[in-house]
Parts: structure tokens; C-alpha cells; sequence
């Protein structure tokens, strides 16, 4: 490749800005570099729960070594005693009854609030859609002490039935939010090919809609999952005995014993309880990011 | 000196070649357009001199300096899109003094620079209103005015006019002409629309499939394409091409359509054609080179033949005819008071002296 | 407003459309069928939010034993006492610092994940946003384990570095260091998620027309992304200063407030006087706290959403 005219000029920009591929490669390897720094941030603690859950608890104990990794053999101890020797069974099988019961609720609700909202204008709906997204912004840290005294009146303390009761305000505003974004964002025209093919408004919601805002209607029964899995005030402050109790505190709280923590335990079965949510996010990771920014972006 | 040199200059997408191989030279001052089909490279030959599409071969110079490697803001050089790309939290003023903020240009001076260009594109009384506020031309004129303001080496357009309604369009292609008048400065225009490039251009480039086909006066392009595909693609409506065989008659050469219908060759342009006796070629004329018998009368280039008439669109000023030759449909262009009706048999007259001959093979005209 | 589905019921049937009884007909009618489908979500949110709330308010003004009422007395009690002073405070330097850092990460890393190439992009947003999934008691659980007092892996690695062991969670400044950095590890990601999503709604021809310009990267950034992100930034950021003002999780499983109370927020402190001690009414007068702070940022965001959603409109 020869330069023009071979001027002094021309040769001398050529080298004062390098080339613009070499560039970009450096800032695409700076890149790099800080998101494996990042990464190492955010996956730090998952890493250190799996090497911990593997590792015997002399090793735990004893600190001989380097506790970033298993030095004397992986053990599957640990998942064994929680599956036989702890309550970590019927934690995780209440667990799924409320989340099952709460997700089911959940949805019902939302979708035919949703719908109705997003599809058919009645007398103050608008304002009662702005009043859903407003009651999401009240946190359950100020909720649980007025729900302790009615939860009790309703002889629902202590069981996990009272959670079914109270989860859904959790889930179901943030839902319905959702969905309405999804559902508004089906044309108007589908609504009307219906009517006039005959279909009631049931009919047009079974066999049209949910079809075509199916993605919608999957994001948010992964938001509504996630939520009743990980909840952690509610229970806290409601369930007592360990019969009722769910994962999150059952695994926080009664899984020590006499002051003594077996961490290896422990962080067996927080793997176990967080496993859930991280397989559901493993699978379906597009609709679960759907899920979060449809809520504010659609907003 | 403000010329643009492209030489042997390619674009590669992983294995394909979106521009083969280009070889432009622009002069200082001239308004050049980049003409053709949509996928032809033009919008990426635009890019690559903008600096926003990496080189994958070959050089471009600007003013005399290599650019290849140089990032588009220190080319000197200011572009319209397609989109306009105003920034919409900005006001009009802010959008056009942009660039001269951020070279940290005195107030004074940017004030003035603003103001010039404002009034060359009428647009004064939009100084402080926001991109959201105004209309497909007005924004268009804004985009125009970023440009001018920074007083570049080359102006680059990428398809302008593609977004405003076919009215507007033509309002606006004036404005533009207008503009390059007054500040005369190197110009490269890409289009899809020939007409565009047309009544805009000094010189227009033809592309096709990331090469140039030609690159000539408008007038040139018109009168004398080098291949079949500048042929068809300049002039609306489009040129009639339909086969043919070339055939000696005596000491003149014919040109036959179909059993029936012949042409005498002109002498003009037997000399050409002498070397292709005997061959199936393309022939072609433009449809406002085949009117109507009566217009003309008969002299020396013009023949008549008969056509039956399939449909008729009357445009007001014209009226174009559409009849058939060998199954082929074949457009001519009749004076509306002469005009028959569809399915009437009437007398044709083709100006032969304009007509043109293509290799099949090869697509070059002869 | 008659449907089709009425005119057509009309047109055939008007003997008998006379004749049905008036409940059917308001039945049938397309805003009632709409309130109703709206009818559970009414009951929920009305029974076990808005009720409660206002529950609240009525329980905050009783004494201990529910028998009287006591007007302010619960709240002025908590002013003067020197814990609940503290709560305030903390309260709000972790929100505040807290929601900046995350804002500030969640902006960088979602800056670096779109220089990527696309395809890679999807891979490495996955990885990072694996905090935000995992339920909150539980990875905190983890951060406990990593910050034990004998066992701390990170003290390991200073003393391997030659430097003194740090106490995490038994010194105040250490441990609110700790629940600030584990509240920005937990809601860092979902800034990425909605940071890149912002940033890929930045029409490419504007960053070009700013290259031409002649912008440097800070300058693109400045002039034209932050301003077009502005809006989602705000939202963003209003909205987790109130879930970071309202968190109980991660203060409860790390610290349960101590060493001292010294690092108590309103959700752990309530919880303590309320639940723990009984005191139901002090407890609902402590949470109310927050009120103020949840009702202005509210609004504010309330505010943002109505002109995001005129903006893209």
C-alpha cells in the first residue's frame, strides 16, 4: 500500500492515531478484565457454598489448609444428614406447598386482573391500575406487624396456611403489572376478530389470549415462584414450630444445634434451598430478565 | 483542498464482499451521488469514508491525507442520516452547535455559525424548540444545519430524503441544491432513487452488487450507459429492452424484433454495430423515444410500426401506452390529445437515433 | 355501550330479552364482567395491604398491652431513645450508600457487557446477575459463613498476605461495611439487567452522529446516553432506596442488629420490639418510620414512570 504524494503530513497522521482496529481490541480485552473481576465478585459465594457443602467438617473445623478449596475429599455427608438426620425434609416440603398454592393463586388473580384492566376500560380502572403499582411500593417490613395481629386473629399463626394467606400480596401486584404490560401490548384487532366470530369474553381469554401472552404469563410465574421460595420476613415472624416452618428460615435458624454450627450443613442445605430458583433462572433466564424489565421499562 | 480518493477500496463481512474493489476520485467542490439498488454498497462505501465502517482493503484519502486509520472525528467531516440522529433531549440550537462545543469553539463564534446556517436553511424561528416538536423536513433541515456549522472538508448524505413523503421530497431536493450552491463543498450522496441523483448530481456513480457500473455526467448516464444494467436503471420509466438479431440488409443493418416487425439501424450508428452481424443481441429504447406516428411526421431515424394497445394511463401531461412485442411488454410515452384508446390499434413512430444495443453475454452496450 | 353480541341477542330476541331479569342483563354487561375479574385482586390488596397499613397506623397509637390508647406516646418514646436514634441514622447511610453503589455497578458493568459482542453478552449477563436469584436469607447465610470470626476464609487470605485479620462482624464500622457490601452484591445485578436494556434502546445513528461530531467516549457518554437513561436511572434508583430501606433480610441473617444494636434498620428493630419482645404497638410505631421516606420516593417515581411512558408514547 503506498501513501499519496508521500507528503511528511500524510505519514505523520497515518502514525499519530494508530489504528482504530488495534483499539478496539484493547478496550474489548479492558472489557474483559474488569468483567472477570466482577464476575469473580458475584460468584464468589455460590463457589464457597459448594466447597463447603462438599467438604468433611474436620476439614471444615481444623483450617489446615486453603479454605478456597477440598483438600481432604469430597464428601456427600452433609446432604445425607439433611435429608435424614434434620428437618430439612419437611422445610423444603412445606416449602413447596405454599409456593405451588401461592403461585396458583398468584396467577388466577393477575391474569383476570390484568386482563380486564388492560382490555376492557371500566370506571376507574386506570386509577386502580396506579394503585396496584402503589401498594407494590409498601414493604412487607412494615406490613408484618399489623398482619401478626390479624394473621393470629385468624388462628393462622404458626402454620404455614397463614404464608398462602399473606404471600400474595408479594406477588400479586408485580404480576399484574407485568401482564398488563404484556397484555396491552397484543393488538386491539385480535379482540375484535373474536367478538364477531362469536366468542364471549372467557372464550377470547382461554383460547386467545393466554396463547399469544403466554411469554408474559411465564415470566411472571417465575417472578411469583421466586418471591414465595425466598421469602423470609413472614415466616420469621409468624411460624414457630418446626413442622411449619419453610427453607429459608428453617435452614437460617433451626439447623444449629446447641450453639454449635455445622457449616457444612448448613451450607448443604442452603444450596439445596436455593437450587430451585437458580435451576428455574438456568432454563428459562430470557423470560426470568423478561419478567424484571418488563415491570419497569413497560411501566 | 477538499477531494476525496477512493482507490481499490473493499468491504469484507466475515466472507462476504460487500464492496468489491472501488476506484473513485472526487474532485474538490463536486457533488457527487452514489446510485443503486438496495444491498449495492453504497451506504457502506458512504460509511467507510465517514469512518464509521472499518476498511477491509485498499486506501481513502481526503484533502491528500490517508484516512484509513483515522477516527471520523478528525476526518473533517460531517454527515446527514438517513434518521437525522437528532439528539432529543437537545434543543435545536444545542443540536446544530454540538460538535463546535465539544471542539470548545468561543460562544461568540458558535452563535454566529448557528445563526448563518439557520438562515440559509429557514429554519431561525426553530432555534430553541426541541426534535420532538417539529416535522419530518424541518428536522431534516436541522440535520443539515449540524453539518454545514462545522464547516467540513466533505458533506456526506446517507439517503436523506428516504423518510419524508414524495411531496416533500422534491421540496426538499431543491433545498438541498441550493445549499450546495451556496456553500460549495465536496459532496457524496447516497440514494436508491435515480431521480434524486439525477437533478442533484454533478457526476453520479452507479453501483451494483458492490461494484461501480458507471460513473458519468447525468446526461451521459442517459444518453450513453455502458452496461444493461445503468441502462435499465436510469431513466423512469424504465428503458424497453427485448431481444433481438442483428442483420445485414444490403448495405444497412436491421434490427429484428419479431418476424414482423423490423428496424432500419441508422447510419449514425451503423458503425458500430458492424462487427456483431448475425448475433442475438438486446435492444433498446426509451419509452419517450417511441410516440405516437402523428407527432413527428416521418424524417431519416424515425420508423413507424403498428401496435395494439393493452393499457393506457393518461399522467396529464403525457400519456403512457403499454403494448406488447413478441409477448414482451413495451412502454411509450404519446402526446394525450393523439392518445388511443386500450385495445386500438394504432401507428407508432421509435426514434432510432436514440436507440441502443446490449451483449447479453457480457451486459455491456455497444 | 351495547356490544354486537347485545344487538344481535336484541334483534332476535326481544320477546324474551324483555322478559329477562335485570341481574342477568347487568351481568352481561362488559364492565361489570371487567370489575368483576378485577374483584380478587381488589380483596387482596384491600384486605391485606391497604387494611393492614392503616392497622398500623391505629396499633402504632396504643400501648403495650392494646388496652389504651396512647396518641404519639410510642413515637416520641422512640425519638428519645438513643437505639432507635441510631436506627434512623443507620437506616439511612445504608440505603443511601447502598443504592449508590449499586446504581454506580450496575452502570459499569452494564457499560461493559454491551461492548461485548452479542453473542457473548448473553453468557456473561447470566453469570453475573446468579446474586440477584438466589434467595437473599440464604446467600447472606453464605456471606455469615465467609465473614466467621474463626473461620473467616477472607481473613485467611490476609493473614496468607501478611496482614491482621479483620472483625468483621463483631466491630460496628466492619460489620455495617459488611451489610452494605453484601446489600450491593445482592442488587447490583438487577441494576445491570435494566441499565443494558436501557442502553440498548440508544439508537446506534446518535452515537455515530456524536462520533462525527467529534465525541470521545466520556463525551458519548455524558451527551448522549446518560441523558437518554436519565429517566430509568431515576426510577431505578427511587425504587431500591425503598426496598434497601425496607431490608430485613440481609441485616437479620448477618447481624440481627448487633454488635450492640449498632446496626439495626427499622424492618430488624421492629422485628425485635414487635415479635420478639411483644410489643406490637411500639413494634408498628417503628416500621411506620419509614413511611415518610417511602411516600416521597413514591411519588417521585410515580412521577418518572408517567413521563418515561409519555416519552416513549
Amino acid at each position: 500500500m503506498t501513501s499519496i504524494a508521500a507528503s511528511g503530513t500524510a505519514s505523520f497522521h497515518a502514525r499519530a492515531y494508530g489504528s482504530l482496529k488495534r483499539n478496539r481490541r484493547w478496550a474489548l480485552i479492558l472489557s474483559y478484565v474488569f468483567l472477570i473481576m466482577f464476575a469473580i465478585f458475584f460468584l464468589t459465594p455460590p463457589y464457597y457454598m459448594i466447597v463447603t457443602a462438599l467438604k468433611s467438617n474436620e476439614e471444615v473445623a481444623h483450617m489446615a489448609h486453603n479454605p478456597w478449596f477440598i483438600y481432604d475429599g469430597v464428601t456427600f455427608e452433609h446432604f445425607v444428614n439433611l435429608m435424614t438426620k434434620s428437618d430439612f425434609p419437611i422445610y423444603f416440603r412445606n416449602t413447596v406447598i405454599v409456593t405451588v398454592c401461592t403461585v396458583a393463586i398468584t396467577m388466577v388473580v393477575s391474569v383476570l386482573a390484568a386482563f380486564s384492566l388492560s382490555r376492557m376500560k371500566f370506571w376507574g380502572s386506570g386509577m386502580l391500575a396506579t394503585g396496584i403499582f402503589l401498594t407494590y411500593l409498601i414493604p412487607e417490613s412494615l406490613l408484618f406487624i399489623p398482619l401478626f395481629q390479624i394473621v393470629r386473629g385468624l388462628g393462622l399463626l404458626n402454620s404455614y396456611w397463614g404464608m398462602v394467606l399473606v404471600y400474595p400480596t408479594l406477588t400479586v401486584p408485580f404480576c399484574t403489572w407485568i401482564m398488563i404490560g404484556y397484555f396491552g401490548s397484543i393488538p386491539k384487532e385480535l379482540d375484535e376478530a373474536a367478538v364477531i366470530d362469536g366468542a364471549s369474553h372467557m372464550q377470547m381469554l382461554l383460547r386467545i389470549f393466554i396463547p399469544v401472552a403466554l411469554p408474559g404469563i411465564i415470566a411472571a410465574t417465575i417472578f411469583a415462584f421466586t418471591v414465595s421460595w425466598a421469602d423470609f420476613v413472614y415466616p420469621m415472624a409468624f411460624l414457630y414450630s418446626s413442622d411449619q416452618q419453610v427453607l429459608t428460615v428453617g435452614t437460617v435458624t433451626s439447623l444449629i444445634r446447641a450453639d454449635v454450627y455445622q457449616w457444612g450443613l448448613l451450607m448443604a442445605g442452603a444450596l439445596i434451598a436455593a437450587a430451585p430458583p437458580l435451576l428455574i433462572y438456568a432454563f428459562l433466564m430470557d423470560y426470568y430478565i423478561a419478567g424484571l424489565t418488563a415491570g419497569a421499562t413497560k411501566g | 483542498m477538499a477531494d476525496v480518493s477512493l482507490r481499490k477500496v473493499v468491504k469484507k463481512y466475515d466472507d462476504v464482499e460487500a464492496v468489491r474493489g472501488i476506484d473513485l476520485e472526487i474532485p474538490d467542490k463536486e457533488f457527487v451521488v452514489l446510485v443503486g439498488p438496495s444491498g449495492c454498497g453504497k451506504s457502506t462505501t458512504l460509511r467507510m469514508i465517514a469512518g464509521l465502517e472499518e476498511i477491509s482493503g485498499g486506501e481513502i484519502a481526503i484533502g491528500g491525507h490517508i484516512v484509513n486509520d483515522v477516527p471520523p472525528k478528525d476526518r473533517d467531516i460531517a454527515m446527514v442520516f438517513q434518521n437525522y440522529a437528532l439528539y432529543p433531549h437537545m434543543t435545536v440550537f444545542e443540536n446544530m452547535s454540538f460538535g463546535l462545543r465539544l471542539r470548545r469553539m468561543p460562544k461568540a463564534e458558535i452563535k454566529e455559525r448557528v445563526e448563518q446556517a439557520a438562515k440559509i436553511l429557514g429554519i431561525t424561528e426553530l432555534l430553541e424548540r426541541r426534535p420532538k416538536q417539529l416535522s419530518g423536513g424541518q428536522r431534516q433541515r436541522v440535520a443539515m444545519g449540524r453539518s454545514i456549522v462545522r464547516n467540513p472538508k466533505v458533506f456526506l448524505f446517507d439517503e436523506p430524503l428516504s423518510n419524508l413523503d414524495a411531496k416533500l421530497r422534491v421540496q426538499m431536493r431543491t433545498e438541498i441544491k441550493r445549499v450546495h450552491q451556496h456553500v460549495k463543498t465536496t459532496t457524496v450522496y447516497v440514494t436508491h432513487d435515480q431521480v434524486e441523483a439525477m437533478t442533484l448530481a454533478d457526476r453520479v456513480v452507479v453501483m451494483n452488487e458492490g461494484r461501480i457500473e458507471q460513473i458519468g455526467a447525468p446526461n451521459e448516464l442517459y444518453h450513453s450507459p455502458k452496461t444493461q444494467f445503468v441502462a435499465g436503471f436510469i431513466g423512469s420509466p424504465a428503458m424497453n429492452i427485448m431481444p433481438c438479431r442483428l442483420e445485414q440488409n444490403g448495405v444497412g443493418l436491421t434490427v429484428r424484433l419479431t418476424d414482423a416487425l423490423t428496424f432500419r439501424v441508422p447510419e449514425s450508428r451503423s458503425a458500430r454495430y458492424r462487427s456483431h452481424v448475425g448475433k442475438q443481441l438486446l435492444f433498446g429504447l426509451r419509452p419517450e423515444h417511441i410516440t405516437d406516428a402523428r407527432e413527428y411526421g416521418s424524417a431519416g431515424e424515425r420508423q413507424n410500426f403498428p401496435a395494439t394497445l393493452d393499457v393506457v394511463e393518461p399522467m396529464g401531461m403525457e400519456t403512457m401506452v403499454y403494448f406488447a412485442i413478441n409477448g414482451k411488454e413495451v412502454c411509450g410515452r404519446v402526446d394525450p390529445a393523439r392518445s388511443g384508446g386500450p385495445g386500438e390499434k394504432v401507428q407508432l413512430q421509435a426514434d432510432l437515433a436514440h436507440m441502443q444495443l446490449i451483449d447479453p453475454q457480457s451486459g455491456a452496450v455497444l | 355501550m351495547v356490544t354486537i353480541r347485545q344487538t344481535l341477542h336484541l334483534g332476535g330476541d326481544q320477546a324474551a330479552a324483555a322478559k329477562a331479569p335485570s341481574l342477568q342483563r347487568w351481568m352481561r354487561r362488559r364492565s361489570t364482567v371487567a370489575f368483576l375479574m378485577c374483584l380478587p385482586l381488589i380483596l387482596i390488596i384491600a384486605g391485606l395491604v391497604i387494611y393492614p397499613a392503616i392497622y398500623a397506623i391505629y396499633l402504632s397509637m396504643l400501648n403495650k398491652a392494646q388496652t389504651k390508647f396512647v396518641g404519639l406516646g410510642n413515637f416520641s418514646f422512640l425519638l428519645r431513645r438513643d437505639v432507635f436514634q441510631m436506627v434512623v441514622w443507620q437506616s439511612t447511610i445504608f440505603a443511601v450508600s447502598a443504592v449508590f453503589f449499586k446504581a454506580l455497578i450496575g452502570l459499569i458493568t452494564a457499560h461493559l457487557v454491551n461492548n461485548l459482542p452479542a453473542k457473548g453478552q448473553r453468557k456473561w449477563r447470566g453469570m453475573l446477575l446468579v446474586p440477584w436469584v438466589m434467595p437473599p436469607a440464604l446467600s447472606t447465610l453464605c456471606w455469615w459463613w465467609l465473614f466467621d470470626p474463626t473461620h473467616s476464609a477472607f481473613n485467611w487470605m490476609l493473614e496468607g498476605m501478611g496482614l491482621s485479620e479483620i472483625p468483621w462482624l463483631s466491630n460496628p464500622y466492619w460489620a455495617r461495611f459488611c451489610v452494605i457490601l453484601v446489600n450491593v452484591w445482592y442488587g447490583a445485578p438487577f441494576f445491570l439487567i435494566m441499565y443494558l436494556a436501557a442502553l440498548k434502546s440508544v439508537p446506534d445513528q446518535l452515537y455515530e452522529a456524536a462520533a462525527i461530531d467529534g465525541a470521545n467516549a466520556w463525551q458519548k457518554f455524558i451527551y448522549v446516553t446518560f441523558p437518554m437513561m436519565r429517566n430509568i436511572i431515576a426510577i431505578t434508583v427511587l425504587f431500591s432506596l425503598i426496598v434497601t430501606f425496607a431490608n430485613f433480610d440481609i441485616v437479620q441473617v448477618l447481624t440481627a442488629g448487633n454488635p450492640r444494636n449498632l446496626t439495626h434498620v427499622f424492618a430488624t428493630y421492629a422485628f425485635v420490639l414487635g415479635i420478639r419482645s411483644g410489643d406490637i404497638p411500639l413494634g408498628a410505631a417503628t416500621s411506620l418510620f419509614m413511611f415518610p421516606i417511602l411516600a416521597v420516593s413514591a411519588v417521585f417515581i410515580l412521577r418518572g414512570v408517567r413521563r418515561r411512558g409519555r416519552e416513549i408514547g
